[in-house]
């Protein structure tokens, strides 16, 4: 186990599936994070004006709303009640991150996903230690302090100081100061905390994660009898502790990773060379059974050579 | 009764310190979030809120900084306030007169475009905006007040004669000129900006101000005596007899009485 542990991760799913296939979810999730950022950019760019506004709320092609329900959820806890508009666009929000899993808008839309990412590659490159680890619950304290601090002050509290909607709203209608809050988040997950800001601290992520605690889209373990040790899933996932009850579990239990944590981001389906995981929906928990003993693993020290 | 000294239950002991490890961060975490929401409420005067918001602390509830208002001003009068900019709270719409003013479009883009009613929708008719008043801060520099006939504040007023009246008086120092006052009122100003964009110093002399700056506020119990009696169509207090008033003047015992005066010097011979 050791020589292998020891291994790049994701370096067996390469040479048995080729660098494009054990890249695959994290090259259709950096696309899909530059689809959703040039949608909103096209108009003050190019001027084609498809959706307008930011992710805390915008209208697409003129007539569709969308808003924020975790910015809306503090405007109706400070005492505002919104109009229909904004009620709609949150509403349509809501429900589709309650089927699709709340924390693929972290993995997939949200813009301070790359930078926390690009902060956690080179903290793994540099070889650091992980750090401060605060517990993962740690974020639903912050989410419900934020929303008593809106209810207190009347001030919708998180965009006070929310990188993502600064970020974004920085990159489409002028930075200003953001620049350093953005290092500041680079920093602080490269040197001070592995994962640090959106896997313990950001209160955004924990709303989004609630939202989804039922979702339909789940990420199985169908194939856990395959499974041999590598902990490459372990490492390349930024909510590792959502991987064992379905990985690891007890033989009748549920293979699908239903914890409210995982973001949905398949990079453990590429980075499994005997593809352990796939995308399915929650009510598949189906556990394929080798069919013949032969296929199990090859011991390990042969597959080094 | 478990002994002295020893734990109740050690799971219990963690979970209680780790709750209340975690409930002290929150509290720590949350009072600066609170101070930095709190904060967020000081508007610099010269950022002005777009047509119908809200007053600024239930704005600060409403308003998600979307932007969309920005997206729907045909003039780019209005901005979002940038991190750092010293401009308002990050990210909510904002003008600066001096820069661009408001233009007042009768349709109102910036309201229509607001989801969330930030900006309020019941604002309909862009005459009833406020979004501050115009105030003549410097009329030590105003051409008008020094006699001359400038007059382009009055002249790009989107309401002249109304919210901007020009008021006639003497000339003193030239002893027989007219000064024409430009004078607001703001009761009919939307605090749009367009005099102060349009003010021909090199720094305006006319300034719009949000109100809680640029106005004062009468007692609730102030009574306008002239205005109740002419409501009223007669004395307010019956049988008050009016005393002829007496002018101080030669021939009368009135010289040093008060509005009197007493001569400079008494001719000799008359007596005193």
């Amino acid at each position: 186990m050791s020589a292998r542990a020891h291994m790049p991760v994701g370096q067996e799913a390469a040479a048995a599936k080729g660098w494009i296939g054990a890249h695959r979810f994290l090259l259709l999730r950096r696309a899909s994070q530059l689809f959703f950022l040039l949608l909103f950019l096209l108009g003050p760019w190019l001027g084609i004006w498809i959706v307008e506004g930011t992710l805390a709320g915008s209208r697409t092609l003129g007539v569709l709303p969308l808003t924020d329900p975790f910015i809306l959820s503090q405007s109706l806890i400070a005492g505002h009640w919104p109009e229909l508009t904004a009620l709609i666009g949150g509403l349509i929000v809501l429900v589709s991150y309650a089927l699709i899993g709340g924390r693929v808008y972290c993995s997939w839309v949200c813009p301070i996903n790359p930078v926390t990412d690009a902060a956690n590659w080179l903290h793994r490159r540099l070889n650091l230690p992980k750090g401060w680890q605060p517990k993962r619950g740690t974020r639903l304290w912050i989410l419900a302090s934020v929303l008593i601090v809106s209810g207190l002050t009347g001030v919708i509290a998180w965009e006070v100081i929310n990188p993502i909607t600064m970020l974004h709203r920085g990159l489409i209608f002028g930075m200003g100061f953001v620049w350093a809050m953005i290092a500041a988040i680079f920093v602080f997950d490269l040197f001070v905390a592995r994962h640090g800001w959106c896997g313990h601290l950001c209160p955004v992520g924990a709303f989004y994660g609630l939202i989804g605690a039922k979702s339909l889209l789940r990420i199985s373990a169908a194939n856990r009898m395959a499974c041999d040790d590598c902990m490459d899933c372990y490492a390349v996932c930024p909510e590792n502790q959502v991987i064992s009850p379905a990985l690891k579990g007890k033989p009748g239990s549920s293979p699908l990773i239903l914890s409210p944590d995982c973001t949905n981001c398949g990079r453990c389906i590429d980075v499994c060379a005997v593809d352990v995981f796939q995308f399915t929906h929650r009510l598949d928990d189906r556990v394929v059974t080798p069919s013949e003993p032969a296929t199990a693993p090859e011991p390990r020290t042969a597959r080094l050579i | 009764m478990p002994l002295a000294g020893t734990p109740l239950s050690p799971q219990r002991r963690r979970f209680l310190q780790e709750t209340a490890r975690a409930a002290g961060g929150c509290v720590v975490a949350g009072s600066l979030l609170a101070y930095l929401a709190r904060s967020a409420r000081a508007l610099p005067a010269e950022a002005l809120r777009p047509p119908g918001a809200l007053p600024e602390e239930d704005f600060l509830s409403a308003c998600i900084r979307c932007g969309l208002c920005v997206r729907d001003c045909p003039y780019d009068t209005l901005k979002l306030a940038e991190l750092g900019a010293g401009s308002g709270a990050t990210g909510t719409p904002y003008f600066t007169a001096r820069d661009v003013p408001c233009e007042m479009c009768d349709d109102i883009p910036c309201v229509a475009a607001c989801p969330t009613g930030a900006l309020n929708p019941a604002l309909d008719v862009i005459d009833d905006a406020k979004m501050g008043v115009a105030v003549l801060v410097d009329q030590e520099n105003c051409l008008n007040y020094l006699g001359l006939r400038c007059d382009v504040c009055y002249r790009v007023c989107p309401v002249i004669d109304e919210a901007i009246t020009l008021e006639p008086s003497h000339n003193t120092r030239s002893g027989h000129h007219a000064i024409f006052a430009p004078t607001v009122h703001a009761d009919r100003c939307t605090g749009c900006g367009m005099c102060e964009k349009s003010c021909v110093l090199p720094e305006a002399a006319i300034k719009v101000l949000p109100a809680r700056l640029a106005r004062g506020r009468s007692a609730t119990h102030y009574r306008k005596g002239w205005e109740e009696k002419a409501a009223k169509g007669g004395p307010l207090v019956e049988d008050v007899i009016d005393l002829p008033d007496r002018l101080p003047g030669p021939g009368t015992d009135n010289l040093a009485a008060p509005g009197g005066y007493e001569p400079g010097y008494n001719l000799p011979g008359l007596g005193q």
